[in-house]
Protein backbone atom coordinates (compact mmCIF):
# COMPACT_ATOMS: atom_id res chain seq x y z
CA UNK A 1 0.00 0.00 0.00
CA UNK A 2 1.54 3.41 -1.08
CA UNK A 3 0.64 6.19 0.81
CA UNK A 4 -0.03 8.10 -2.57
CA UNK A 5 -3.14 6.07 -3.81
CA UNK A 6 -5.99 6.99 -3.51
CA UNK A 7 -8.85 4.56 -2.00
CA UNK A 8 -11.58 3.18 -4.80
CA UNK A 9 -14.23 4.13 -2.41
CA UNK A 10 -14.09 6.97 0.30
CA UNK A 11 -16.35 7.02 3.15
CA UNK A 12 -16.53 10.17 5.59
CA UNK A 13 -18.46 11.00 7.92
CA UNK A 14 -21.29 8.95 6.86
CA UNK A 15 -24.76 10.23 8.97
CA UNK A 16 -28.13 8.81 8.55
CA UNK A 17 -31.10 8.76 10.60
CA UNK A 18 -34.55 7.49 10.38
CA UNK A 19 -37.02 9.41 12.47
CA UNK A 20 -35.47 10.31 15.64
CA UNK A 21 -32.92 7.12 15.45
CA UNK A 22 -29.69 7.60 14.42
CA UNK A 23 -27.99 4.61 12.60
CA UNK A 24 -24.94 6.06 11.50
CA UNK A 25 -23.32 7.90 13.42
CA UNK A 26 -20.47 9.63 11.32
CA UNK A 27 -18.61 6.49 9.54
CA UNK A 28 -15.38 7.04 7.94
CA UNK A 29 -13.89 3.98 6.05
CA UNK A 30 -11.93 3.83 2.72
CA UNK A 31 -11.83 1.07 0.58
CA UNK A 32 -8.77 0.28 -1.87
CA UNK A 33 -9.35 -1.36 -5.51
CA UNK A 34 -9.16 -5.27 -5.43
CA UNK A 35 -9.26 -5.24 -1.47
CA UNK A 36 -12.45 -7.74 -0.54
CA UNK A 37 -14.29 -6.06 2.95
CA UNK A 38 -16.77 -7.82 4.71
CA UNK A 39 -19.02 -6.09 7.25
CA UNK A 40 -20.22 -7.84 10.19
CA UNK A 41 -22.04 -6.58 13.29
CA UNK A 42 -25.70 -7.53 14.71
CA UNK A 43 -28.74 -6.37 13.07
CA UNK A 44 -29.58 -3.09 13.29
CA UNK A 45 -26.09 -1.86 13.66
CA UNK A 46 -26.34 -0.06 10.40
CA UNK A 47 -24.29 -2.21 8.25
CA UNK A 48 -26.91 -2.85 5.63
CA UNK A 49 -27.75 1.21 5.66
CA UNK A 50 -24.01 1.66 5.30
CA UNK A 51 -23.87 -0.44 2.74
CA UNK A 52 -26.84 0.56 0.82
CA UNK A 53 -25.97 4.37 0.99
CA UNK A 54 -22.45 3.60 -1.13
CA UNK A 55 -25.28 3.88 -4.29
CA UNK A 56 -27.27 6.41 -3.28
CA UNK A 57 -29.97 3.34 -2.06
CA UNK A 58 -30.08 5.59 1.06
CA UNK A 59 -29.84 9.00 1.31
CA UNK A 60 -27.28 10.10 3.74
CA UNK A 61 -28.15 13.09 6.20
CA UNK A 62 -24.41 14.50 6.18
CA UNK A 63 -20.81 12.97 5.34
CA UNK A 64 -19.53 12.34 1.42
CA UNK A 65 -19.12 9.18 -0.35
CA UNK A 66 -16.55 9.04 -2.84
CA UNK A 67 -16.36 6.06 -5.29
CA UNK A 68 -13.39 6.24 -8.46
CA UNK A 69 -13.71 10.05 -8.58
CA UNK A 70 -17.72 9.97 -8.03
CA UNK A 71 -18.92 11.84 -5.24
CA UNK A 72 -22.46 11.35 -3.26
CA UNK A 73 -23.75 13.51 -0.71
CA UNK A 74 -26.80 14.75 1.20
CA UNK A 75 -27.50 17.24 -1.95
CA UNK A 76 -27.33 14.94 -4.65
CA UNK A 77 -29.57 13.75 -6.88
CA UNK A 78 -28.14 12.45 -10.14
CA UNK A 79 -26.82 9.39 -9.23
CA UNK A 80 -26.30 8.08 -12.82
CA UNK A 81 -22.56 7.96 -13.22
CA UNK A 82 -21.60 6.62 -9.95
CA UNK A 83 -24.28 3.95 -10.20
CA UNK A 84 -22.59 2.61 -13.21
CA UNK A 85 -19.18 2.07 -11.03
CA UNK A 86 -21.23 0.65 -8.12
CA UNK A 87 -23.07 -2.93 -8.73
CA UNK A 88 -24.87 -4.12 -6.00
CA UNK A 89 -26.34 -7.85 -5.16
CA UNK A 90 -29.48 -8.04 -3.19
CA UNK A 91 -30.42 -10.70 -0.51
CA UNK A 92 -33.98 -11.18 -2.38
CA UNK A 93 -32.72 -11.55 -5.74
CA UNK A 94 -34.96 -9.15 -6.96
CA UNK A 95 -34.37 -10.53 -10.70
CA UNK A 96 -36.83 -8.79 -13.58
CA UNK A 97 -39.66 -11.84 -13.10
CA UNK A 98 -41.24 -11.10 -17.09
CA UNK A 99 -37.49 -11.33 -18.25
CA UNK A 100 -35.50 -13.87 -19.04
CA UNK A 101 -32.00 -14.36 -17.40
CA UNK A 102 -30.64 -13.54 -20.51
CA UNK A 103 -32.76 -10.63 -20.55
CA UNK A 104 -32.11 -9.62 -16.96
CA UNK A 105 -28.47 -9.39 -17.92
CA UNK A 106 -28.92 -7.26 -21.26
CA UNK A 107 -31.72 -4.70 -20.14
CA UNK A 108 -29.31 -2.34 -18.68
CA UNK A 109 -26.61 -2.71 -21.14
CA UNK A 110 -29.16 -1.52 -23.50
CA UNK A 111 -31.05 0.84 -21.97
CA UNK A 112 -28.15 3.14 -19.79
CA UNK A 113 -24.93 1.91 -21.61
CA UNK A 114 -26.83 2.23 -25.25
CA UNK A 115 -24.98 -1.00 -26.86
CA UNK A 116 -25.99 -2.18 -29.46
CA UNK A 117 -27.86 -6.21 -29.55
CA UNK A 118 -24.48 -7.61 -30.70
CA UNK A 119 -22.55 -6.28 -27.77
CA UNK A 120 -25.07 -6.86 -25.19
CA UNK A 121 -25.82 -10.61 -26.04
CA UNK A 122 -21.81 -11.25 -26.22
CA UNK A 123 -21.62 -9.86 -22.66
CA UNK A 124 -24.91 -11.19 -21.15
CA UNK A 125 -23.98 -14.65 -22.41
CA UNK A 126 -20.06 -14.17 -21.11
CA UNK A 127 -21.50 -13.08 -17.31
CA UNK A 128 -23.95 -16.10 -17.35
CA UNK A 129 -21.43 -18.38 -18.11
CA UNK A 130 -18.87 -16.63 -15.57
CA UNK A 131 -21.34 -17.65 -13.24
CA UNK A 132 -21.81 -20.59 -14.50
CA UNK A 133 -25.37 -20.64 -16.13
CA UNK A 134 -24.08 -20.17 -19.42
CA UNK A 135 -27.04 -22.81 -20.70
CA UNK A 136 -29.80 -20.93 -18.56
CA UNK A 137 -30.02 -17.68 -20.89
CA UNK A 138 -33.87 -18.01 -22.04
CA UNK A 139 -34.81 -19.55 -18.73
CA UNK A 140 -37.52 -17.28 -16.81
CA UNK A 141 -36.44 -16.44 -12.62
CA UNK A 142 -39.45 -18.62 -11.72
CA UNK A 143 -37.62 -21.31 -13.61
CA UNK A 144 -34.49 -21.09 -11.62
CA UNK A 145 -33.48 -22.55 -8.16
CA UNK A 146 -32.55 -19.65 -5.38
CA UNK A 147 -28.85 -19.94 -5.99
CA UNK A 148 -29.65 -19.60 -9.55
CA UNK A 149 -31.54 -16.83 -9.32
CA UNK A 150 -28.74 -15.00 -7.13
CA UNK A 151 -26.03 -16.15 -9.83
CA UNK A 152 -27.71 -14.61 -12.53
CA UNK A 153 -28.63 -11.47 -10.58
CA UNK A 154 -24.53 -11.35 -9.35
CA UNK A 155 -23.78 -11.92 -13.41
CA UNK A 156 -26.89 -8.94 -14.02
CA UNK A 157 -24.18 -6.45 -12.10
CA UNK A 158 -20.94 -7.63 -13.36
CA UNK A 159 -22.14 -7.18 -17.01
CA UNK A 160 -22.51 -3.19 -16.32
CA UNK A 161 -18.40 -3.46 -15.34
CA UNK A 162 -18.15 -2.29 -12.19
CA UNK A 163 -15.61 -0.84 -10.46
CA UNK A 164 -17.17 -2.29 -6.82
CA UNK A 165 -19.87 -4.60 -6.30
CA UNK A 166 -21.59 -4.69 -3.07
CA UNK A 167 -23.34 -7.33 -1.77
CA UNK A 168 -26.22 -7.32 0.89
CA UNK A 169 -26.49 -10.28 2.66
CA UNK A 170 -27.15 -12.17 -0.33
CA UNK A 171 -27.02 -15.87 0.61
CA UNK A 172 -29.35 -15.35 3.36
CA UNK A 173 -32.26 -15.88 1.86
CA UNK A 174 -30.82 -19.24 0.20
CA UNK A 175 -31.29 -22.49 1.26
CA UNK A 176 -28.36 -24.00 2.80
CA UNK A 177 -27.54 -26.48 0.17
CA UNK A 178 -27.43 -23.80 -2.26
CA UNK A 179 -25.06 -20.89 -0.38
CA UNK A 180 -21.85 -22.73 -1.32
CA UNK A 181 -22.67 -22.51 -4.98
CA UNK A 182 -23.40 -18.19 -4.52
CA UNK A 183 -20.50 -18.21 -2.28
CA UNK A 184 -18.19 -19.73 -4.49
CA UNK A 185 -18.49 -17.29 -7.67
CA UNK A 186 -17.80 -14.58 -4.65
CA UNK A 187 -14.86 -16.34 -4.06
CA UNK A 188 -13.52 -16.33 -7.72
CA UNK A 189 -14.33 -12.81 -8.48
CA UNK A 190 -12.09 -12.26 -4.96
CA UNK A 191 -9.37 -13.92 -6.65
CA UNK A 192 -9.95 -12.41 -9.99
CA UNK A 193 -9.09 -8.83 -8.35
CA UNK A 194 -12.59 -7.43 -8.15
CA UNK A 195 -13.65 -5.01 -5.03
CA UNK A 196 -15.89 -6.22 -3.13
CA UNK A 197 -17.88 -5.58 0.02
CA UNK A 198 -19.97 -7.67 1.60
CA UNK A 199 -22.76 -7.15 4.10
CA UNK A 200 -22.63 -11.16 5.57
CA UNK A 201 -23.31 -13.73 8.29
CA UNK A 202 -20.64 -16.32 6.80
CA UNK A 203 -18.40 -16.49 9.05
CA UNK A 204 -16.00 -18.89 7.50
CA UNK A 205 -16.13 -17.27 4.36
CA UNK A 206 -15.32 -13.80 5.59
CA UNK A 207 -12.13 -15.31 7.51
CA UNK A 208 -11.19 -17.26 4.00
CA UNK A 209 -11.94 -14.76 1.65
CA UNK A 210 -11.93 -11.42 3.17
CA UNK A 211 -8.48 -9.15 3.24
CA UNK A 212 -10.56 -6.75 5.98
CA UNK A 213 -13.51 -7.34 8.56
CA UNK A 214 -15.36 -4.37 9.57
CA UNK A 215 -17.24 -4.79 12.71
CA UNK A 216 -20.20 -2.62 13.22
CA UNK A 217 -21.76 -1.68 16.38
CA UNK A 218 -24.26 1.46 16.97
CA UNK A 219 -23.61 2.81 14.14
CA UNK A 220 -20.18 3.18 14.35
CA UNK A 221 -16.97 1.09 13.11
CA UNK A 222 -16.53 -0.47 16.30
CA UNK A 223 -13.28 -2.95 14.88
CA UNK A 224 -11.75 -3.37 11.96
CA UNK A 225 -8.66 -5.06 10.21
CA UNK A 226 -7.81 -8.57 9.30
CA UNK A 227 -10.24 -11.52 9.61
CA UNK A 228 -8.04 -13.55 11.68
CA UNK A 229 -6.38 -11.01 13.94
CA UNK A 230 -10.07 -9.31 14.93
CA UNK A 231 -11.67 -13.41 15.18
CA UNK A 232 -8.34 -14.76 17.46
CA UNK A 233 -7.81 -11.21 19.19
CA UNK A 234 -11.00 -8.93 19.32
CA UNK A 235 -10.20 -5.85 21.51
CA UNK A 236 -13.73 -4.35 22.15
CA UNK A 237 -16.18 -6.67 24.31
CA UNK A 238 -19.09 -6.45 21.68
CA UNK A 239 -16.98 -8.31 18.87
CA UNK A 240 -15.69 -10.42 21.32
CA UNK A 241 -19.67 -11.09 22.19
CA UNK A 242 -20.47 -11.41 18.88
CA UNK A 243 -18.24 -13.71 17.52
CA UNK A 244 -18.75 -15.95 20.57
CA UNK A 245 -22.81 -15.75 19.74
CA UNK A 246 -22.33 -16.69 15.59
CA UNK A 247 -19.28 -19.79 16.71
CA UNK A 248 -21.95 -21.14 19.76
CA UNK A 249 -24.58 -21.53 16.72
CA UNK B 1 -102.58 9.99 -32.32
CA UNK B 2 -99.28 8.34 -33.71
CA UNK B 3 -98.89 4.90 -33.12
CA UNK B 4 -95.24 3.50 -32.66
CA UNK B 5 -94.58 -0.24 -32.91
CA UNK B 6 -92.23 -2.07 -30.87
CA UNK B 7 -89.28 -1.82 -33.47
CA UNK B 8 -89.86 1.96 -34.26
CA UNK B 9 -89.07 2.51 -30.54
CA UNK B 10 -86.01 -0.22 -30.50
CA UNK B 11 -84.35 1.10 -34.13
CA UNK B 12 -84.27 4.56 -32.52
CA UNK B 13 -82.71 3.51 -29.54
CA UNK B 14 -80.37 1.36 -31.15
CA UNK B 15 -79.42 4.32 -33.50
CA UNK B 16 -78.76 6.30 -30.68
CA UNK B 17 -76.76 3.47 -28.59
CA UNK B 18 -73.75 3.74 -31.22
CA UNK B 19 -73.30 7.35 -29.73
CA UNK B 20 -73.27 5.65 -26.19
CA UNK B 21 -70.58 3.30 -27.83
CA UNK B 22 -68.28 5.67 -29.87
CA UNK B 23 -68.49 8.26 -26.32
CA UNK B 24 -67.61 4.86 -24.04
CA UNK B 25 -64.79 4.09 -26.67
CA UNK B 26 -63.66 8.07 -26.71
CA UNK B 27 -63.65 8.53 -23.00
CA UNK B 28 -61.87 4.94 -21.99
CA UNK B 29 -59.03 5.65 -24.81
CA UNK B 30 -58.58 9.27 -24.49
CA UNK B 31 -59.02 8.58 -20.56
CA UNK B 32 -56.44 5.65 -20.81
CA UNK B 33 -54.03 8.23 -22.19
CA UNK B 34 -54.25 11.15 -19.96
CA UNK B 35 -54.71 8.45 -17.02
CA UNK B 36 -51.23 7.10 -17.63
CA UNK B 37 -49.73 10.69 -17.89
CA UNK B 38 -51.51 11.23 -14.70
CA UNK B 39 -49.91 8.20 -13.16
CA UNK B 40 -46.33 8.89 -14.04
CA UNK B 41 -46.73 11.93 -12.70
CA UNK B 42 -48.39 10.41 -9.51
CA UNK B 43 -45.25 8.02 -8.69
CA UNK B 44 -42.71 10.50 -9.81
CA UNK B 45 -39.85 11.48 -8.19
CA UNK B 46 -40.64 14.92 -8.81
CA UNK B 47 -43.03 16.18 -5.72
CA UNK B 48 -44.65 19.14 -7.68
CA UNK B 49 -45.69 16.95 -10.36
CA UNK B 50 -46.72 14.41 -7.56
CA UNK B 51 -49.04 16.52 -5.85
CA UNK B 52 -50.38 18.54 -8.59
CA UNK B 53 -51.36 14.76 -10.21
CA UNK B 54 -52.96 13.76 -6.61
CA UNK B 55 -55.17 17.06 -6.11
CA UNK B 56 -56.38 16.21 -9.88
CA UNK B 57 -57.33 12.90 -9.03
CA UNK B 58 -58.79 14.08 -5.33
CA UNK B 59 -60.84 16.55 -7.42
CA UNK B 60 -62.44 14.41 -10.17
CA UNK B 61 -63.00 11.41 -7.10
CA UNK B 62 -64.35 14.08 -4.76
CA UNK B 63 -66.95 15.53 -7.15
CA UNK B 64 -69.69 14.38 -9.11
CA UNK B 65 -69.62 13.40 -12.47
CA UNK B 66 -72.80 15.48 -13.44
CA UNK B 67 -71.17 18.27 -11.54
CA UNK B 68 -67.66 17.38 -13.18
CA UNK B 69 -70.08 18.11 -16.61
CA UNK B 70 -71.84 21.19 -15.87
CA UNK B 71 -68.44 22.56 -15.13
CA UNK B 72 -67.15 21.76 -18.39
CA UNK B 73 -70.52 22.53 -20.36
CA UNK B 74 -70.70 26.01 -19.14
CA UNK B 75 -67.77 27.20 -17.35
CA UNK B 76 -65.72 26.73 -20.55
CA UNK B 77 -67.98 29.25 -22.82
CA UNK B 78 -67.32 31.96 -20.22
CA UNK B 79 -63.68 31.85 -20.40
CA UNK B 80 -64.55 31.87 -24.52
CA UNK B 81 -64.16 28.39 -25.42
CA UNK B 82 -67.64 27.41 -27.64
CA UNK B 83 -68.50 23.99 -26.25
CA UNK B 84 -70.89 21.63 -28.08
CA UNK B 85 -72.80 19.10 -25.90
CA UNK B 86 -71.02 16.18 -27.59
CA UNK B 87 -67.09 18.05 -26.97
CA UNK B 88 -68.27 19.02 -23.26
CA UNK B 89 -68.99 14.93 -22.90
CA UNK B 90 -65.69 13.85 -24.56
CA UNK B 91 -63.93 16.35 -22.39
CA UNK B 92 -65.95 15.59 -19.10
CA UNK B 93 -65.67 11.84 -19.41
CA UNK B 94 -62.10 12.25 -20.60
CA UNK B 95 -60.96 13.51 -17.36
CA UNK B 96 -63.03 11.78 -14.93
CA UNK B 97 -61.85 8.52 -16.40
CA UNK B 98 -58.33 9.87 -16.31
CA UNK B 99 -58.41 10.03 -12.91
CA UNK B 100 -60.39 6.72 -12.01
CA UNK B 101 -57.61 5.50 -14.66
CA UNK B 102 -54.50 6.64 -12.77
CA UNK B 103 -55.88 5.85 -9.08
CA UNK B 104 -56.51 1.91 -9.79
CA UNK B 105 -53.34 1.93 -12.34
CA UNK B 106 -51.15 3.54 -8.97
CA UNK B 107 -52.12 0.52 -6.84
CA UNK B 108 -50.88 -1.81 -10.12
CA UNK B 109 -47.32 0.02 -9.24
CA UNK B 110 -47.71 -0.51 -5.94
CA UNK B 111 -48.46 -4.10 -5.82
CA UNK B 112 -44.95 -4.33 -7.77
CA UNK B 113 -42.28 -4.89 -5.20
CA UNK B 114 -39.91 -2.28 -4.21
CA UNK B 115 -36.66 -4.52 -4.92
CA UNK B 116 -37.61 -4.33 -8.33
CA UNK B 117 -37.24 -0.34 -8.47
CA UNK B 118 -33.85 -0.71 -5.74
CA UNK B 119 -32.29 -3.38 -8.66
CA UNK B 120 -33.33 -1.30 -11.36
CA UNK B 121 -31.86 2.01 -9.50
CA UNK B 122 -28.68 -0.03 -9.24
CA UNK B 123 -28.17 -0.77 -12.60
CA UNK B 124 -28.17 3.09 -13.24
CA UNK B 125 -31.58 3.79 -14.39
CA UNK B 126 -33.49 6.60 -14.65
CA UNK B 127 -37.02 6.67 -13.28
CA UNK B 128 -38.71 6.79 -16.98
CA UNK B 129 -36.55 3.60 -18.21
CA UNK B 130 -37.38 1.91 -14.78
CA UNK B 131 -40.91 2.89 -15.22
CA UNK B 132 -41.15 1.44 -18.95
CA UNK B 133 -38.69 -1.56 -18.58
CA UNK B 134 -39.01 -2.83 -15.28
CA UNK B 135 -42.28 -1.04 -13.17
CA UNK B 136 -45.00 -0.73 -15.68
CA UNK B 137 -44.35 -4.04 -17.33
CA UNK B 138 -45.39 -5.71 -14.39
CA UNK B 139 -48.07 -3.70 -13.02
CA UNK B 140 -49.84 -4.17 -16.93
CA UNK B 141 -50.44 -7.66 -15.42
CA UNK B 142 -52.05 -6.74 -12.33
CA UNK B 143 -53.96 -3.94 -14.20
CA UNK B 144 -55.69 -5.44 -16.65
CA UNK B 145 -58.73 -7.24 -15.00
CA UNK B 146 -59.71 -3.67 -12.60
CA UNK B 147 -58.99 -1.32 -15.88
CA UNK B 148 -61.69 -3.71 -18.18
CA UNK B 149 -64.05 -3.91 -15.01
CA UNK B 150 -63.52 -0.12 -15.11
CA UNK B 151 -64.70 0.30 -18.61
CA UNK B 152 -67.88 -0.47 -17.29
CA UNK B 153 -68.19 2.51 -15.18
CA UNK B 154 -67.05 4.74 -18.40
CA UNK B 155 -69.94 2.89 -20.20
CA UNK B 156 -72.74 4.06 -17.70
CA UNK B 157 -70.90 7.82 -16.67
CA UNK B 158 -72.22 8.22 -20.40
CA UNK B 159 -75.87 8.23 -19.43
CA UNK B 160 -75.39 11.46 -17.08
CA UNK B 161 -74.60 13.09 -20.74
CA UNK B 162 -78.17 13.24 -21.34
CA UNK B 163 -78.42 15.85 -18.83
CA UNK B 164 -76.30 18.41 -21.04
CA UNK B 165 -78.53 17.26 -23.57
CA UNK B 166 -75.84 15.01 -25.76
CA UNK B 167 -78.31 12.43 -27.47
CA UNK B 168 -76.89 9.46 -26.15
CA UNK B 169 -79.39 6.37 -25.56
CA UNK B 170 -80.48 7.33 -22.18
CA UNK B 171 -81.55 11.17 -23.78
CA UNK B 172 -83.00 9.36 -26.64
CA UNK B 173 -85.53 7.17 -24.43
CA UNK B 174 -86.61 10.65 -22.55
CA UNK B 175 -87.28 11.79 -26.21
CA UNK B 176 -89.39 8.67 -26.88
CA UNK B 177 -91.11 8.56 -24.22
CA UNK B 178 -92.48 12.10 -24.54
CA UNK B 179 -93.63 10.91 -27.58
CA UNK B 180 -95.15 7.16 -26.82
CA UNK B 181 -95.98 7.69 -23.48
CA UNK B 182 -94.46 4.02 -22.39
CA UNK B 183 -91.66 4.92 -19.96
CA UNK B 184 -91.92 1.75 -19.08
CA UNK B 185 -90.92 -0.01 -22.16
CA UNK B 186 -88.65 2.49 -23.42
CA UNK B 187 -86.54 3.10 -19.82
CA UNK B 188 -86.78 -0.87 -19.84
CA UNK B 189 -85.53 -1.31 -23.50
CA UNK B 190 -82.43 1.34 -22.67
CA UNK B 191 -81.68 -0.46 -19.34
CA UNK B 192 -81.23 -3.76 -21.79
CA UNK B 193 -78.98 -2.24 -24.08
CA UNK B 194 -77.13 -0.77 -21.14
CA UNK B 195 -77.16 -4.30 -20.15
CA UNK B 196 -76.39 -5.96 -23.26
CA UNK B 197 -72.95 -3.23 -23.55
CA UNK B 198 -72.30 -3.98 -19.56
CA UNK B 199 -72.27 -7.79 -19.13
CA UNK B 200 -69.29 -9.10 -21.33
CA UNK B 201 -67.09 -6.19 -20.41
CA UNK B 202 -67.70 -7.98 -16.83
CA UNK B 203 -67.65 -11.68 -17.85
CA UNK B 204 -64.23 -10.68 -19.69
CA UNK B 205 -62.62 -9.24 -16.50
CA UNK B 206 -63.40 -12.00 -14.67
CA UNK B 207 -61.86 -13.75 -17.43
CA UNK B 208 -58.95 -12.14 -17.51
CA UNK B 209 -58.49 -12.27 -13.90
CA UNK B 210 -58.64 -15.94 -13.54
CA UNK B 211 -56.48 -16.37 -16.49
CA UNK B 212 -53.48 -14.00 -15.60
CA UNK B 213 -54.10 -15.07 -12.07
CA UNK B 214 -53.19 -19.04 -13.31
CA UNK B 215 -50.03 -17.56 -15.41
CA UNK B 216 -48.60 -16.15 -12.35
Amino acid sequence: MSPVKTPLVKLSAIRKSFGPVEVLKGVDMAVEEGQVVAMIGRSGSGKSTLLRSINGLERIDGGVIEVDGECVDPGQIDLRALRQKVGMVFQQFNLFPHLTAGENVMLALKVVKKQDKATTRAAAEAALAKVGLGHKFDAYPSQLSGGQQQRVAIARSLAMAPKVLLCDEITSALDPELVAEVLGVVRKLAEEGMTLILVTHEMRFAREVCDRLVFMHGGRIAEQGPPAELFDRPSTPELAQFIGMVEAR
Amino acid sequence: MLNFTLWDILSNLLLAARWTVLLSLIAFVSGGVAGLLLLVARVSPVPPLRVAARLFIEVFQGTPLLMQLFIVFFALPLIGIETSAWTSAAVGLTLFTAAYLAEIWRGCVEAVPKGQWEASASLAMTFPEQMRHVILPQALRIAVPPTVGFSVQVVKGTAVTSIIGFVEVTKAGTMITNATFQPFLVYGLVGLIYFALCYPLSLSAKALERKLNVAR
